[in-house]
């Protein structure tokens, strides 16, 4: 059977991935959130798992997740909150979060859990690829989840590679040397980054991350990619307008 | 066994590399060349002169006469208080400047508790003229505020980490976003034996000089070069490791390592990593750590803040689970009461850190033709407005 997120690159169009911390800005806006970003055209969605020391993120996804954790969310807590999701919600949903949250659950049961409420894939920044390959990959994929890798512009051509071979999905291409949400706006740096890839012709799609917050940034991104991933952007949305606005929020991305 | 870093940067399951795919190229450079550049004749040459006439090196190895009456044993001190800068910090920060100047790196970067790292590391760009910034917690920054000021006057800009709880582990985090964001330039300084392989194994070897020294200077004071024991406190376990270090395979050296228990390890406010953390991931290291049970890291509590770290480097947290090490802890009045007494028995005032590794005599009864080597890691100064409220001097 094919996974919904290899069933939705296949879309001829460049996809729209939102980025959300779960729990926040209140503990039971969770599945609300993924309901109205499907409703407004989104197609695919990463839900932060949030953490107290999220290492590769900026002040905004920070944030979040510390009021997240003042919240009272858990994994147990997410698990609970997502029982139901996939009664409304058929786009592609991963999980994204540190690897220590995971480790302590058990990372057979986690996989279990992503599992049985329908979970698609897995964004885990700081589980090494070696350690993966060695311990994990087996586990992941007898339970239907894709495992998503990291590139930068620092990667090595051999290691993208490598990455490649061991992936099938997408790769998430962070688009600048930075931290979540530090960027403002893609230069020529950036542009021929994301040319030098594309010429790799790898074998899976490329999504991008990092600094992407607008239509413009979002063309910018998939103009040699498959798609593009908001993050902390959504997130300043959240905390700014509350969650009536996610559809205007979005329309104004992709219209 | 082994307690020495294996090829993978495991020591026995502990260690590795957990980091996000943005730090790899900047540690996979690091991992590749540290053992090359290390043994390198020159750096070797230009480490050791370093060592000798700008840290003081080789501090003394010195019998505390009456401290051993006191406790009816044999008490050397290793006297690391006495180096440039009053710890054993300058050791590994002189290493690393080297190590950064060979990788060609032209900024540097480091996080620090009590700003005894800083100022080691602000010390160390100063001697070189490369450019430093020191992350310290906004809360820390303001109750050492004189060691704030010895980096400042030192050329370094102190940037306040204001993320999570504003203590040290959140500006160890704060440094290690800077690299990610810097890639290519800069080069992180990290304090003790601690974040992602090679580190923990880098630091240990540059601190390892101080066991090296040890062997030496026993063999002329007893006619052996090895103790019966050796102590040393451990907040990320530098001083430790460096104290250990040439004893780790010889098992007839006992090694002991007293952990900060702040208020009682039962109290809710402690730093005791080895009695109340579990294995886990923090700063790139499996290791053990101070989490709920959900996984979030949890803020530690000593009153020596280079002690309140909620991890301990992989190499501790192996001795700790082979047993090859003892583990002891000392609250917040054993170490301040062990203090008092060194200073009024020796002369010397250590630093509270310090201090939490001579509470050991009053938990452990040796016996009186014992040698107990002490890893002395650092002077008081720093410390006398804690002791002065502490004692209402
Ligand atoms: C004097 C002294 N001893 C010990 C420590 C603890 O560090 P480590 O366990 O890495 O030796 C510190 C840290 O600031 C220190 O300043």
């Amino acid at each position: 059977m094919m996974n919904r997120i290899q069933t939705k690159l296949k879309e001829d169009k460049k996809l729209l991935s939102i980025y959300f911390t779960a729990g926040f800005p209140n503990l039971e806006d969770t599945a609300s959130i993924i309901n109205q970003l499907e409703q407004s055209g989104v197609d695919m969605i990463e839900i932060g798992l949030p953490f107290s020391d999220p290492l590769a993120d900026g002040p905004t996804i920070q944030a979040s997740s510390t009021q997240s954790l003042k919240n009272g969310m858990t994994t147990e807590v997410l698990f609970q909150q997502l029982k139901n999701i996939r009664e409304t919600v058929l786009i592609p949903l991963l999980l994204m979060g540190y690897f220590n949250p995971i480790l302590q659950y058990g990372v057979e049961a986690f996989c279990e859990k992503c599992q049985e409420v329908g979970i698609d894939g897995l964004i885990i920044p700081d589980l090494p690829v070696d350690v993966y390959v060695a311990d994990y990959q087996k586990m992941f994929e007898a339970h239907g989840l894709l495992n998503v890798f990291l590139i930068t512009p620092q990667t090595s051509e051999e290691r993208i590679k490598f990455i490649d071979s061991i992936s099938n999905g997408f790769i998430y291409m962070v688009s600048s040397s930075s931290v979540t949400g530090s960027q403002e706006g893609f230069g020529e740096e950036q542009t021929n980054y994301f040319k030098r890839i594309a010429k790799m012709q790898l074998h899976n799609a490329q999504i991008v991350g990092f600094g992407i917050s607008n239509k413009q940034t979002f063309s910018q991104a998939t103009a040699y990619t498959k798609g593009a991933i908001i993050g902390s952007a959504f997130i300043k949305h959240l905390t700014e307008n509350r969650e009536g606005t996610i559809k205007d929020f979005v329309k104004r991305i992709l219209e | 066994m082994s307690y020495n870093v294996n090829i993978k940067g495991y020591y026995g399951e502990f260690g590795g590399a957990f980091i996000p795919e943005m730090l790899y190229p900047n540690v996979e450079e690091l991992r590749q060349n540290y053992l090359k550049v290390m043994a390198e004749p020159e750096f070797q040459a230009e480490f050791n002169q370093l060592l000798k006439d700008y840290v003081g090196r080789p501090s003394p190895l010195y019998f505390a006469k009456r401290l051993s009456e006191v406790y009816n044993t044999r008490i050397y001190l290793k006297r690391e208080d006495l180096n440039h800068t009053g710890a054993h910090k300058i050791n590994n920060t002189i290493g690393q400047i080297l190590m950064a100047k060979r990788l060609g790196k032209t900024r540097i970067i480091a996080e620090t508790g009590a700003g005894q790292h800083g100022v080691a590391t602000a010390t160390v760009c100063a001697l070189m003229g490369l450019e430093c910034i020191v992350y310290m917690g906004e809360i820390d920054i303001a109750r050492q505020a004189p060691n704030v000021a010895r980096m400042k006057m030192l050329g370094a800009t102190v940037v306040p980490a204001l993320s999570g709880s504003k203590t040290l582990k959140d500006a160890t985090n704060e440094a290690i976003r800077d690299w990610i964001n810097n890639p290519v330039n800069t080069h992180y300084i990290i304090g003790s034996v601690v974040g992602p392989h090679p580190y923990p194994d880098m630091v240990a070897r540059f601190q390892s000089v101080i066991s090296e020294e040890i062997q030496k200077q026993l063999l002329a004071h007893e006619q052996t070069s090895k103790p019966e024991y050796v102590v040393a406190c451990v907040g990320g376990g530098s001083n430790a490791a460096g104290a250990y270090y040439h004893f780790l395979e010889d098992t007839s050296v006992k090694l002991i390592a007293v952990e900060a228990a702040g208020h009682g390890i039962d109290s809710g406010e402690s730093a005791a990593t080895s009695v109340l953390g579990r294995e886990g991931i923090i700063h790139g290291s499996k290791t053990l750590l101070m989490q709920t049970k959900d996984g979030q890291i949890t803020e530690p509590y000593s009153i020596s803040a280079g002690l309140d770290y909620p991890g301990v480097g992989p190499m501790h947290a192996h001795l700790f689970a082979s047993g090859r090490a003892e583990f002891l802890a000392a609250t917040d009045n054993e170490a301040m009461t062990a203090g008092m007494k060194l200073a009024q028995l020796e002369g010397i005032i250590p630093a509270i850190e310090s201090a939490h590794a001579l509470a050991v005599f009053e938990k452990k009864q040796f016996n009186p033709n014992d040698i107990v080597v002490l890893c002395l890691s650092g002077r008081g100064d720093k410390d006398l407005d804690t002791y002065i409220n502490y004692f209402k001097l």
